[in-house]
């Protein structure tokens, strides 16, 4: 049941046309097809979808992919290149006003996370604009969404101005402004209920709070999630209150998240923030080009490096090259890159960002066994420091010890011994051939993680 | 008597007043899709390639997904070979016909409660983030109430931030008691005092919030897991029914929430939820044909009373209804105009 990516859709189009020597405009006319499959299984809307294989057609037909030996590679780097193209450019933050506050509206459907992301919104203004925010709880109908927002902004000491749920959100609001006036709050964000974009009765309600606020920034905040009705909900929301960004939420879960494009390509308005977790500063900017490769199914390396480079660090990391190449390399270094390894995050969210990841046969389900990383830990954690360093010297005796002192059988010391001489053997083999270059990186062991 | 005729005297056949709320609630979703269909009627006189191309978009469109698509457009190409229809009138019924075929593909459902005739019954109420698990709680608290039950909330999203007290006003709400602990606290231990307070106090009915998760977040899965063996421990047999809620908004990825949900906490069904928009929610299509969990309710507003029992029959008539004879009558019109 999980969806195939465009490279390998494409991939079985191709191995029908293979052989025919040169493609013709009936196979790209094939090709096309499957960049329709898949953006549909994406959940891209599907105008947006026929309006772009339109797009991605003519560029194809047009000498790129028919002269090209390699076709399909081609094909998805154009249809890629479209859509980080379609989806605008990196997106710089918001848009401050001149004289203070700084008005922001946060607006959607309920349960979308617009209260959460208002939560998130102010902390990292706080933090990365030095801002000093105030959020204002104007969602009265939704039972306890007051108490939601002030408990965010008590866990971020932040401050949030609520009048209970009896006075009008448009009131609410005005008195807001005021309050931020006399403390000298130079952002003002505004939660507002859950709505649906046909209720006229709160669709005017919003209309007359933009009309009193007179906001610089009204966000729509998009759950990721969100299927064809996207383009409506955008359009309608769009059409009565002229949303100026969207904030798309729950990207940290498996969904392709083509409502990205569907919203893009019908408001024209930039994706300015995702939500990438439930956490107070899980909110990051939006990369198209990391969701072109997200909509296709190609994983998201560049996120996966980001997270790398924040959890490694260098001078460990130094000193383990150096230690590599003098061949001193210790079982305490391998328990070190362990740990390193598990900082990241949790092991398969991890391989879920790697592409590819989802198509290795047999890995499909493939569910990284955390409990077997901590055996690992258990089992060097019970050697004496002299036996980490030469475990050659680790004989019967010591290894019955190991093993109960770790709560482990010899035949897991063993196999984690086995393993660590594989890893010892394939590093010589790597620096040793690294000047030529032509070994493929492989990490010796890590296959043991998985079940 | 032909399918549509069928349908319909069901549908008078029961309560007026819930068809009625029923078909209101749907309006919109049948507005735009019947609308489109008709459309379609309208525009194609003949059935032929063209006009499947249009079909396939419509069902497209409303979420339905690509292989359920693929597979209805078969089978509805087969029977209008077999029957050798020519013309477009009377396709719709095929075609709504077909539709409750894919969702009973598994043999037909009872879409009732499995409420215990002694005992309590414990319902688990599961799905992700800002699906509307609270609210429906709230709603099917009161549903029940109505009918006579003695009804217990357990307040077990201990991690979103105002969500008790979210679960606290729906009980004031419906007239029933809450469990709750304080924001942060084990949710199987709410689960294990809330279970044996309803005991205690003889309740019919327990209901179990649970905190919104993505699916693919195992640890929190796990969790799920641990609740359900928690309830399990304490009352043979129990959670009785399992309940996920799905965003009728929600696309393709429904169906992977409740092939995850399934695999956690074997869901026993769906409640389809925020189905007042514009939204369609056709994905419950497959997630019944392929999974064989069937949708049990559906959410149709924010007020107490806006929750109603699924009913395939009546999902596809809303869907296709009324505007039916009604367009028909006006294509005759333009047709004679032509």
């Amino acid at each position: 049941m999980a969806f195939e990516g465009l490279a390998e859709r494409l991939q079985g189009t191709l191995q029908k046309i293979t052989g025919k020597g040169k493609i013709s405009e009936a196979d790209v006319k094939e090709m096309m097809r499957e960049v329709r499959f898949a953006l549909i299984e994406a959940d891209v809307n599907l105008k947006v979808v026929k309006e772009f294989v339109k797009t991605v057609s003519e560029r194809s037909i047009g000498q790129d992919v028919m002269k090209s030996l390699t076709p399909g590679q081609q094909v998805v780097k154009i249809v890629k290149d479209e859509l980080t193209k379609l989806m605008g450019e990196e997106q710089s933050g918001i848009q401050f006003a001149r004289k203070s506050p700084t008005v922001i509206m946060m607006v959607g459907l309920q349960g979308a996370g617009k209260t959460t992301t208002s939560g998130k919104l102010a902390n990292s203004l706080r933090k990365r604009n030095n801002k000093k925010p105030l959020l204002v709880a104007a969602d009265v109908y939704r039972p306890a969404a007051v108490q939601q927002l002030e408990t965010i902004g008590k866990q971020l000491t932040i401050p949030v101005f609520s009048l209970g749920t009896d006075v009008s959100p448009v009131e609410i609001v005005r008195q807001a402004l005021e309050k931020a006036d006399e403390d000298h709050n130079d952002v003002v964000i505004i939660d507002t209920a859950g709505r649906l974009h046909i209720d006229e009765t709160l669709m005017q309600e919003l209309k007359d709070i933009r009309e009193l606020a007179s906001p610089d920034e009204t966000f729509l905040v998009v759950d990721a999630m969100t299927g064809q009705d996207a383009v409506n909900v955008a359009k309608n929301f769009d059409d009565a209150i002229g949303i100026t960004g969207v904030a798309l939420t729950k990207l940290d879960g498996d969904t392709r998240g083509g409502a990205a494009l569907s919203i893009r390509s019908v408001t024209q308005k930039p994706i300015k923030y995702v939500g990438m977790g439930e956490k107070m500063d899980a909110l990051e900017p939006f990369h198209p080009e990391r969701m072109a490769s997200r909509i296709l199914g190609m994983g998201d390396v560049m996120s996966l490096i980001e997270k790398a480079q924040e959890n490694v660090d260098e001078e460990k990391a130094r000193d383990l090259e150096q230690k590599l190449r003098t061949q001193t390399f210790t079982l305490d270094d391998f328990l070190d890159q362990l740990q390193q390894v598990k900082k990241m995050g949790p092991l398969d969210e991890i391989l879920k960002m790697m592409p590819g990841f989802n198509k290795i046969k047999g890995l499909e389900n493939a569910q990284v066994d955390e409990s077997q990383m901590g055996k690992v830990e258990a089992v060097i954690y019970s050697m004496t420091t002299q036996e980490r360093a030469t475990p050659e010297m680790i004989n019967a005796s010591r290894k019955k010890r190991i093993a109960k002192g770790s709560g482990t059988s010899i035949q897991e010391v063993n196999r984690l011994l086995k393993q660590f001489e594989e890893m010892k053997k394939m590093v010589k083999q790597m620096t040793g051939a690294q000047s030529k270059g032509k070994k493929k990186m492989k990490f010796p062991g890590m296959d043991a993680f998985f079940k | 008597m032909s399918f549509f005729k069928k349908m319909k005297e069901k549908i008078t056949g029961t309560n007026e007043a819930v068809t009625g709320k029923f078909k209101e609630g749907l309006t919109k979703t049948r507005d735009s899709f019947t609308s489109k269909v008709n459309d379609l009627v309208a525009r194609f006189r003949e059935v032929d390639e063209e006009f499947f191309e249009e079909l396939e978009e419509v069902l497209l469109q409303a979420d339905v997904g690509f292989e359920t698509v693929m597979e209805l457009i078969d089978q509805l190409k087969a029977e209008v070979k077999r029957k050798n229809i020519k013309d477009t009138a009377g396709i719709q019924t095929v075609i709504s016909e077909k539709l409750v075929d894919i969702y009973n593909a598994q043999g037909e459902s009872d879409n009732s409660l499995n409420i215990q005739e002694d005992g309590i019954t414990v319902i688990l109420m599961v799905g992700v983030n800002g699906v509307g698990k609270t609210t429906t709680i709230g709603k099917l608290a009161s549903r029940l109430q109505k009918e006579g039950k003695t009804v217990m909330l357990a307040a077990g999203d201990t991690f979103r931030a105002g969500a008790i007290e979210q679960l606290v006003v729906w009980g004031e709400r419906a007239g029933v008691e809450v469990i709750r602990q304080s924001e942060g606290s084990d949710p199987a231990a709410v689960m294990f005092d809330a279970v044996n307070a309803a005991k205690k106090r003889g309740v019919d009915v327990l209901i179990c919030d649970t905190a919104g998760r993505l699916q693919n977040k195992v640890n929190l899965m796990n969790e799920l897991q641990k609740v359900h063996r928690v309830i399990g421990r304490e009352i043979e047999g129990a959670p009785h029914e399992v309940l996920l809620a799905l965003d009728a908004t929600t696309g393709q990825n429904a169906l992977i929430q409740a092939e995850t949900f399934k695999e956690a906490t074997d869901v026993t069904g769906i409640v389809l939820t925020k189905l007042d928009g514009t939204a369609k929610g056709g994905i419950v299509l497959a997630i019944r044909n392929k999974l064989n969990i069937p949708v049990k309710f559906v959410g149709l507003g924010e007020g107490i009373d806006d929750l109603q029992p699924f009913d395939p029959e009546k999902y596809v008539y809303g869907l296709f209804a009324d505007g039916l004879e009604l367009e028909a009558a006006e294509e005759q019109d333009t047709e004679e105009d032509k």
